[in-house]
């Protein structure tokens, strides 16, 4: 049925129209790894560690609509020497020292890290000066482990109707910011219970007195690795065993 | 009143995708964005402040800190540094005792850098206020510094400090054929919008921004898709470090331009226009307002344009706001609609869905000054002249170590060699065709063509002679894209940044081999994986120059294989600091005393 399907490294990966590649490939079970997308949010692109190569070009796979007959490339050397510096991108950009961390285990970004093999963040780290905000009563917001992926100022306005968080700044200077004019959390709007509070795949949105709650060695991916729980969430209920 | 902007909002109708203008009206009278302010705007706006304190965040001529009361950015294009901006920056520092980036104590002054003004053929260049100053001079300078201590008005100074040349220096097809107001206008709606069309499609008529899209198939595009309300825009927003055509093409030939984007108007069929002039040009304002009233007047632009009922069409002029990323098309129409400049994801395209979704042609001023022509003379005219696969003529903005800098337009297919003939370049070492995102050429290359099909080009040509060091030119141009960076994918957000980290390494001699490898993969994974053009070419300057001029880069090294590239007694400034320590038991490694 090679008019719905694309090949994935040597597999046939089925879509239905106004899917993009990574949706595809993650409804189908296989694993790409990504840090912008969510399921429940429409494509980002940002992070682009979901690079693929398309028809031998590379490709952002959660925005480039699938299209039958397509050659996409995605566990290759190539292809994982690129994801594998994207990470590393991230990990010089931010502060990320995931042994005191409250997010160990169930981070993407340590996740998708361990995935693609990376062992130190390479590059010189920038060491960026990011201040806490711990104004608000029941939140605390960790800047310096923002990779930026934009999921809490999406759901913030999309699901929430909000607008807490937003983006300023530009180039390395890009930085969330909450939508007040002391700058501080807690002259927001923000509730616990917002989607805002649940879609940050790092650590930055926290809820107080909570830290260390699950154990680690017992937190999201600490059982099954990263790759194994991103399908196994979205991928549709008769293809997930 | 102080913080109030309700006047501005009111001019600008209380429309929010008007905020860049808005914003930029209130920093011209304000000085800066204070948190207040914004919060009045986004009332006034209907909008998330947090919304609109990223726009204030995201444009380098906005300030959300107090500047001086006389705000100085110093155009930092390698060719303003190639003649003597550094010194001539310095040199006002001193004068107010300042650093760069600081604002004087009592709130006159700041001086800083800002990415090229686009005066590069009369540079060293600053901007004061947003009032650009070229040729500048160790008098020129201190005559500014004279004029800050005195306080008054920049609008105040004297006139010849802020004249602007043209420096026409070569005219061909588009500078030298006469057009007369409406001729192209008229021969549009005789021929008719289809037939039109087709003449633009024949003349091979490609985008001169660089990119070389087929103008008659991004129209055809944009006309076939069923809408009530299209849009054209003119991409006026030349950000490209040594480009300048495009501001003569508005200064001295702002109708034929604006009667090109008519035509496109008569032939996609859109009633609404934007004109998107970067914000270093604020001094072709008042000319282009005057040429848009008279045309206005005399009925080129309006109701019923040359009496032909149902041809409605004008246009604004939107300013930009310091944003080299806003010259790629679709981060240009976010920032028409008062966003961040980032570039969309497509699909989908402009032509279908551009500002406010509705299908949108951007073309690029020397496009639309070309398209106006093609409407008169039709296809054919355009084809027998330049090559077969670059129909017509390019628009070269050429400066750096030649005699006679300045705007120069040949037929498409000229040798580099011929225009450094022209241009009056002697000893060249090299030439970077196209800006920093483009070519870097050496000079076994010179014989190479201006062409889509060989070395293309969006009108930059930077000449530099064999006294130039080509890593102080690649660092140069790291710093431009580290500092012009979106933000918005990872690559080029952290990519840009550690290039420009490690040409300064390499630049100031701490460099070994493992940093130029280091350099090379990550303006590779930077060329391979960004998400627009801005990202895909900025490790050109290092990859091309590592490619052509490997020897410069190794004689730089330090001889060593791996260096700490912490530096201990860096360390060590903040200690010093703290205890008022400068002397020479100080510092670990006594290099130089101050």
């Amino acid at each position: 049925m090679s008019d719905t399907t694309f090949s994935m490294d040597g597999r046939d990966i089925p879509f239905e129209p106004g899917q993009t590649i990574l949706q595809a490939a993650v409804a189908a079970g296989v694993y790409v790894p990504y840090l912008c997308f969510n399921a429940e949010f429409k494509p980002h692109g940002s992070c682009k560690v979901c690079t693929v190569k398309l028809n031998g070009r590379t490709a952002t796979s959660c925005t480039t609509p699938a299209r039958a007959g397509d050659e996409v490339e995605s566990e290759t050397a190539e292809v994982r020497e690129l994801r594998k510096n994207l990470v590393q991108f991230l990990f010089t950009e931010g502060n990320h020292f995931c042994p005191s961390c409250e997010a160990s285990g169930s981070c993407m970004l340590q996740g998708v890290a361990y995935e693609l093999e990376v062992m130190s963040p390479y590059y010189n780290p920038l060491f960026p000066d990011r201040p806490v905000d711990a104004s608000h009563p029941e939140v605390l917001l960790d800047f310096n482990r923002c990779i930026l992926c934009e999921l809490c100022i999406r759901a913030s306005s999309e699901v929430d109707g909000k607008n807490v968080f937003a983006l300023s700044g530009r180039g390395i200077k890009k930085h969330l910011i909450v939508n007040a004019e002391s700058g501080r959390l807690a002259d927001t709007t923000l509730a616990v219970t917002d989607k805002a509070m649940s879609v940050c795949p790092v650590g930055v949105i926290l809820r107080k007195r909570r830290g260390f709650l699950v154990p680690i060695g017992r937190r999201k991916y600490d059982e099954h690795p990263l790759s194994e729980v991103a399908v196994a969430s979205t991928s549709k209920p008769e293809e997930g065993t | 009143m102080a913080g109030d902007p309700t006047e501005i909002l009111t001019k600008h109708r209380y429309d929010a995708t008007r905020l860049v203008q808005i914003l930029r009206d209130v920093m011209a009278a304000e000085g800066y964005l204070s948190a207040k302010t914004i919060t009045a705007i986004a009332e006034g706006l209907k909008l998330p402040r947090a919304r609109v304190e990223g726009v204030a965040g995201f444009y380098s001529f906005f300030a959300l800190e107090p500047r001086g009361r006389f705000r100085v950015l110093f155009s930092d294009n390698i060719t303003d540094e190639m003649a003597g901006s550094l010194e001539l920056r310095q040199r006002l520092l001193d004068a107010f005792h300042i650093g760069l980036g600081e604002v004087s104590r009592d709130g006159l002054v700041s001086v800083d850098a800002t990415s090229c003004t686009g005066l590069c053929d009369q540079g060293p260049a600053l901007l004061v206020n947003g009032h650009a100053i070229g040729r500048l001079t160790p008098a020129r300078i201190g005559a500014i510094s004279s004029l800050i201590r005195g306080g008054a008005p920049v609008a105040e100074w004297p006139e010849n400090l802020f004249r602007i040349d043209s420096h026409i220096e070569r005219k061909d097809l588009l500078l030298a054929t006469p057009l007369a107001r409406g001729e192209a206008l008229a021969a549009a709606i005789a021929r008719g919008a289809e037939a039109t069309l087709e003449q633009v499609k024949l003349s091979n008529l490609r985008g001169r921004g660089g990119a070389g899209f087929p103008t008659g198939v991004k129209w055809e595009a944009c006309r076939s898709t069923p809408d009530d309300e299209r849009v054209v825009v003119c991409n006026a927003d030349e950000g490209e470090p040594g480009t300048f055509k495009d501001r003569v093409l508005l200064a001295d030939y702002a109708d034929l331009v604006i009667e090109g984007m008519t035509v496109a108007a008569f032939v996609i069929g859109a009633k609404k226009g934007f004109l998107y002039v970067r914000g270093e040009y604020p001094f072709l304002e008042a000319s282009l307002e005057a040429t848009l009233a008279e045309r206005r007047r005399i009925g080129l632009l309006g109701k019923d344009i040359l009496g032909t009922k149902g041809f409605d069409f004008d246009l604004e002029i939107h300013w930009g706001a310091g944003a080299y990323v806003c010259g790629e098309e679709s981060a240009l129409i976010e920032s028409l609609e008062g966003k961040r400049g980032i570039p969309r994801n497509r699909p989908p395209f402009p032509v279908t869905n551009g500002y406010l979704q509705r299908p949108t042609i951007v073309n690029n001023v020397e496009t639309f000054a070309a398209a106006a022509f093609v409407a008169v003379h039709g296809g054919e005219w355009l084809r027998s002249h330049g090559t077969a696969k670059s129909t017509g003529t390019k628009i070269l903005s050429v400066s750096g170590d030649v005699a006679r800098p300045g705007v120069y337009e040949y037929p498409f297919g000229v040798t580099v060699e011929q225009v450094l003939a022209d241009c009056g370049a002697e000893n060249t070492h090299s030439v970077q065709v196209g800006g920093p995102s483009g070519t870097l050429l050496a000079r076994n290359e010179f014989r190479r063509r201006i062409a889509f099909e060989d070395v293309s080009s969006a009108g930059a040509f930077m000449v530099f002679d064999a006294s130039r060091d080509i890593l102080e030119i690649v660092d140069n141009f790291a710093r431009f894209f580290a500092h012009e960076s979106c933000g918005f994918c990872t690559p080029c957000r952290v990519g840009t940044t550690l290039v420009k980290q490690m040409t300064n390494h390499l630049v100031s001699g701490k460099g070994t081999r493992r940093d130029v490898k280091d350099l090379a993969r990550v303006c590779n994974v930077m060329a391979r994986t960004s998400h627009c053009g801005l990202g895909t070419t900025a490790g050109n300057p290092v990859l091309h120059a590592l490619e052509k001029f490997r020897p410069a880069f190794d004689q730089r090294l330090a001889s060593l294989e791996v260096l700490p590239s912490f530096d201990l007694d860096e360390a060590l400034a903040p200690a010093r600091e703290a205890t008022g320590r400068e002397d020479s038991g100080a510092h670990l490694s006594s290099e130089e005393e101050p």
